[in-house]
């Protein structure tokens, strides 16, 4: 029982990394209808802004409290995340917006291998570790839960929240939400469509690189491919809660990594994500439009 | 002129390589209701769309209170105070028809939000009914009254309406036509409609043209119109129950 337990706790820090970066995936795919795959190395990019902002500031300054280390880390990632995937969607997916659908995918998926190979020439290919920030671990009868993974839990729940509250109850996030559904009618109601879809971009990357940071925190290292496969994972969670749902995307994250680490710790470690993704197949089969999706048919 | 709100001039606007308008003028002043009939794909729609900048026009000038607002962008001609009630209603099906309203208030950031949602709950009471619901799963006429009433949230300086009286049933038509009047004739709304109902609409208005395959072939003040032989045998009998 205490094992299981055990294995849940971890199975959700997992998932709430998984799930920030998915909201990523699904606000974009929600806005303009295309699949950013370069958001996973985004991911990876905030994590290693962090790593660079984390060794300038431990070797100018001695003694730095751990909050303010871990704050300014999360800070700088979300400022180059956001500014990395602006500048991808001005430059690289605009030009192609009222193209045919399979081109800003195609230049996604270059963006994603560019921003990967650029990381790997400028930072190097060799695992890049960072000394453990926080260390202290609370036993909780008979469960051990690292400050750590209540950080990234806490943290999670508070993006959420506002994230929520943005998308929901604010001007701009009706300006988003009206730009999705229909984005001429939103510019004939004086609705700047292109900074809406600018201000998407920023939103999921900024929640990206606070993954990215707390990925960085939770495993100690970082490598130029940590984009890739939890890209994926968080790509197949935004799919699995439903494309286009932010509760989705969560609940999706939250999922992907309960069944890694529950797959982990019962069976073996080595089909993990051949159980993820059977699920994800599973799931699609019937409900193609994934947990929390919306049918396609909708009476307009 | 000086109290000419809106001019346009020697408009030619394409899809492609297919133009839909061919050389449109068309004048409406302060104050004025004017409408504008004609046949199925005579570009009627075109026309109001082109106005706002979507699609922007190839040739000629759209003037709006004496600026050119030919090159803008749509949401900067929004922002001149232009509303529009497009073909097809075009309201957001995943918003709640309160939201709907919001966002056709959102140039002002809501300022005048509850004092200009009573107005259009007391001309629309069904919209009041229904301020919960998904706009999708409205039917046909409640969605053009939200269309309509979403433009007016805007507090427009002209009001662009295509086709308000499609789908509606005739009370409700009336209803809508007299609310026109009465927000012209009250608050000086100045109003340039496309209609298919060519009775109704050139009863209500001051001026009227009349549009066959992309050109303005005719244009006079309503009751003209209504007694010309040509327009009565095109657009009037047979049409009219």
């Amino acid at each position: 029982m205490e094992y299981f337990v055990q294995q849940l706790v971890n199975g959700l820090t997992l998932g709430s990394i998984y799930g920030l970066i998915a909201i990523g995936y699904t606000m974009v795919y929600g806005i303009i209808g295309m699949i950013n795959f370069a958001h996973g190395d985004i991911f990876m990019l905030g994590g290693f802004a962090a790593l660079i902002v984390f060794l300038v500031l431990t070797s100018v300054f001695v003694g730095l409290p751990v909050v303010l280390l871990l704050l300014v880390m999360i800070a700088a990632a979300m400022l180059t995340a956001s500014l990395w995937n602006w500048t991808i969607e001005k430059m690289a997916y605009r030009p192609l917006r009222g193209s045919f659908r399979l081109a800003p995918l195609i230049t996604a998926i270059g963006m994603s291998i560019a921003l990967s190979n650029f990381i790997q020439v400028t930072q190097g290919p060799r695992n890049k570790p960072i000394p453990p920030l926080v260390s202290s671990v609370y036993n909780v009868f008979g469960i051990s839960i690292s400050l750590k993974q209540l950080i990234i839990m806490l943290l999670t729940v508070i993006l959420l929240t506002t994230f929520w509250y943005i998308v929901n109850k604010t001007s701009l996030g009706r300006a988003q939400r009206a730009t999705e559904q229909d984005r001429k009618m939103a510019a004939l109601l004086g609705i700047d469509v292109d900074r809406t879809i600018s201000v998407t971009f920023i939103m999921g990357a900024s929640l990206a690189a606070v993954a990215g940071t707390m990925y960085l925190m939770y495993y100690g290292v970082t490598v130029f491919t940590d984009g890739f496969i939890p890209g994926v994972k968080a790509f197949t969670a935004a799919v699995l809660g439903g494309i286009g749902s932010l509760p989705g995307a969560v609940l999706g994250g939250l999922l992907i990594g309960l069944i890694e680490s529950l797959w982990s710790a019962y069976f073996t470690i080595d089909y993990k994500d051949v159980a993820t993704f059977s699920i994800l197949a599973i799931v699609l089969i019937f409900k193609p439009s994934g947990i929390l999706g919306r049918p396609e048919v909708e009476k307009v | 002129m000086s109290d000419t709100l809106l001019s346009v001039q020697g408009v030619q606007t394409y899809y492609g390589n297919i133009r839909a308008l061919a050389g449109v003028d068309v004048e409406v002043k302060k104050g004025e209701i004017v409408s504008l009939i004609g046949a199925n794909g005579a570009g009627k729609s075109t026309l109001m769309m082109t106005i706002c900048g979507s699609p922007q026009a190839r040739t000629g000038t759209v003037t709006f209170d004496g600026e050119d607002i030919t090159r803008l962008p749509t949401h900067l001609i929004a922002r001149r105070r232009i509303a529009q009630s497009p073909e097809g209603r075009r309201i957001f099906p995943r918003m709640t028809v309160y939201e709907n309203l919001q966002m056709g208030a959102s140039l002002d950031n809501l300022k005048y939000f509850n004092e200009d949602v009573e107005k259009i709950f007391t001309l629309f009471p069904r919209l009041k009914e229904r301020q919960g619901q998904r706009g999708g799963t409205l039917s046909g006429g409640e969605q053009q009254m939200l269309s309509i009433g979403r433009a007016l949230m805007a507090r427009p300086k002209l009001l662009l309406l295509d086709e308000p009286s499609l789908g509606l049933a005739p009370l409700i038509v009336k209803g809508i036509f007299d609310a026109i009047k009465k927000l012209n004739q009250n608050e000086g709304l100045t109003v340039f409609l496309v209609e298919q109902n060519a009775f109704a609409a050139l009863k209500l208005s001051d001026r009227a043209y009349v549009m066959v395959n992309g050109q303005v072939t005719m244009s006079g003040s309503g009751k003209e119109l209504l007694a010309n032989p040509e327009v009565r045998a095109a657009y009037l009998e047979g049409g009219r129950h």
